[in-house]
């Protein structure tokens, strides 16, 4: 076979190993990449490795050095023990209680506060609006000690009010600026539409704005279930018998009550799978609200 | 601009009574959306004033008084800033906070921004990589510290065993006064993944087209990161080094939960000491000092921030 040597084809020879060549050069680098992001990926995911191994070993095991990774026997038992040494069931219906009620009220008042500062042309709105923003400049822990003063005169120490009622009041400017940002995307048409209808302000949010926006509300609905899961200073502050405590609250009690000889690792490492597990479950189901949310706030900002 | 339905005219008479006037107004469209917002509003506005305002009044206030909450509040005048200057704790506090703040924080930016531009060379599996570098950030607190306690521990904690496995001695990383910080910083770090999201999606929405454009100048990777990726990123990155200071210096559950401050004060983080003073040492007057002195710190270093690298962030 005689190889036509061509112009064309002498060119297209080269083309084809020059781009083998440059082929074989980026996917070196993209190895490499590769690589690192490996490693990284292990020693993040490391941690949550060592602290499931740990929940399931049993108690000699645990304290093994170095480290097993694989307990042998898988110890399931651990969960059954730690969850109810402590009433844990108890502190999860707690929690899930301050969580629901507080979940309705931020999505109701930070809503309408949304909308009301996003279409509703009012005068003093701006001045309003920079008041929302400003307190978000004002830190939890310049308000902290005399807000638990306020709660103490109110008598509502130790009691679940306190975690509760002052999300019934809007919850927090950021969520407000959330909404507000979203319904200010929604054309002016439906409103125009819907009061020409004769349909109230009240009943163009609740029937055309609450229907349309439901990545907001997840989104909101998500970061607000995950300050309240995760609140930790709240409880510590206003909840005092330990029948009333929260998850959090109840997790970090265990330390101390296996002060008795040595800690139970293997027991405390279960109850904090159990306290982090829902909120994982949550982030799978609800992945691309969790992120979309965070990057919201990172960039919108 | 549509606006809302205007109602017929009202009688042209001048209406004389004060509640007339009212409900004159009351009619317009004008005065029917100021009372409409007002209502929408309202809830959120009475909350600002009474979970916001009231307290930072009071938190004023407080600050001039020497109060335990069981006897009368007393007034000391200017007292509690002189104890709080005499305070070596406070100190302390202040110190530990702003070593923490300023290392963490840089360090976690740098790593998360690095870790955003790998992710984004379009390699396999982002998604998994994404998940898997986020799912730290929504560990909850307690349980951070918790687990945290348990990798530091000094003889069965899995950081040792790694070190074992290179070959080093165990290191004390809680009970020794010059690791105990280190120690914290180390576990802040686990953390990158939120803002490793942040960068990312920020990196994803710079045009291609000012990156084809500058190969074609025959720009490099280097030149291509400093003069367009690292302009055109740097408002997220100004605004996450922002908040990354100001929540860095609030720091409080995993101070508390895993060393107390200790050992011998080395990780007693400033919101940690308020919080003794305040609701163990019952003072509530120094306390409030205290939250305003932390208070006018993150303004203060916000103020730098924003007066340096301000200055160099590029808006769109």
């Amino acid at each position: 076979m005689s190889t036509e040597t061509t112009p064309m084809a002498f060119q297209q020879a080269q083309v084809g190993s020059f781009r083998k060549k440059a082929a074989r050069r980026i996917s070196i680098s993209r190895m490499l990449i590769l690589i690192v992001l490996f490693i990284g990926a292990v020693i993040m995911f490391a941690p949550f490795a060592f602290l499931i191994s740990s929940s399931l070993k049993t108690e000699t095991q645990v304290f093994q050095y170095p480290v097993q990774w694989i307990p042998n026997p898988v110890r399931w038992m651990n969960y059954v023990e730690s969850l109810t040494q402590k009433p844990f069931f108890l502190y999860f219906r707690n929690t899930m209680l301050i969580v629901i009620f507080n979940q309705i009220a931020i999505l109701f008042t930070a809503s309408l506060c949304g909308y009301g500062f996003a279409r509703i042309d009012f005068p003093g709105r701006n001045f309003w609006f920079g008041v929302a923003l400003a307190t978000m400049m004002l830190p939890y822990y310049v308000t902290m000690v005399p807000q638990f003063i306020l709660f103490t005169r109110l008598g509502w120490m130790d009691s679940y009010r306190p975690l509760i009622i002052p999300y019934f009041f809007g919850g927090g400017a950021f969520n407000v600026f959330l909404f507000r940002q979203f319904f200010k995307t929604i054309p002016e048409d439906f409103s125009d539409a819907a009061r020409m209808d004769g349909c109230s302000e009240f009943g163009i949010y609740w029937r055309i704005f609450v229907r349309l926006s439901t990545p907001v509300f997840i989104t909101v609905s998500i970061f607000t279930f995950m300050a309240s899961w995760n609140d930790f200073i709240g409880p510590l502050l206003y909840i005092n018998s330990p029948e009333k405590f929260t998850i959090a609250l109840g997790l970090s009690t265990y330390r101390s009550m296996m002060g008795v000889g040595r800690t139970r690792w293997d027991l405390l490492m279960a109850a904090s799978v159990a306290m982090t597990a829902p909120v994982v479950i949550l982030f799978f189901i609800l992945q691309r609200y969790f992120i979309k949310g965070v990057v919201m706030s990172g960039i919108k900002g | 601009m549509s606006k809302t339905l205007e109602l017929p005219e009202l009688p042209s008479q001048p209406i004389r009574s004060g509640f007339g006037k009212f409900f004159h107004w009351f009619n317009t469209p004008r005065g029917r959306r100021t009372i409409t917002g007002y209502i929408f509003i309202g809830p959120f506005i009475l909350g600002v004033m009474v979970w916001v305002f009231y307290p930072a009044v009071m938190a004023a206030w407080l600050n001039f008084q020497s109060w335990d909450l069981i006897t009368p509040p007393k007034y000391v005048g200017l007292k509690n800033v002189e104890t709080l200057v005499k305070d070596s704790l406070f100190w302390q506090a202040l110190k530990v906070t702003s070593i923490f703040t300023f290392v963490s924080v840089p360090l976690s930016l740098m790593i998360s921004f690095s870790m955003a531009l790998l992710i984004n060379t379009k390699v396999r599996g982002i998604a998994l990589f994404r998940t898997i570098y986020y799912l730290p950030t929504i560990v909850p607190a307690v349980a951070n510290a918790v687990l945290w306690a348990w990798i530091l521990n000094t003889d069965f904690g899995l950081l040792n065993s790694l070190l074992h496995y290179f070959g080093f001695a165990k290191v004390g990383w809680l009970q020794k006064p010059q690791y105990a910080l280190p120690a914290l910083i180390l576990m802040s770090l686990w953390g990158v993944g939120q803002a490793m999201i942040i960068f990312l999606a920020g990196l994803q929405g710079i045009d291609d087209v000012y990156y084809e454009a500058a190969k074609i100048d025959g720009a490099g990777n280097w030149a291509q990161m400093i003069h367009i990726t690292i302009p055109m990123m740097s408002s997220i990155i100004f605004f996450n080094l922002v908040l990354g200071v100001i929540g860095s210096f609030q720091v409080f559950t995993a101070g508390y939960l895993i060393t107390n401050g200790g050992p011998q004060n080395a990780t007693l983080f400033y919101v940690l000491y308020l919080y003794r003073v305040g609701f163990q040492y019952l003072k509530m007057g120094y306390a409030a000092s205290l939250s305003w002195v932390l208070f006018f710190i993150i303004l203060f270093f916000t103020a730098i921030i924003f007066r340096t690298l301000g200055r160099r962030v590029y808006y769109q």
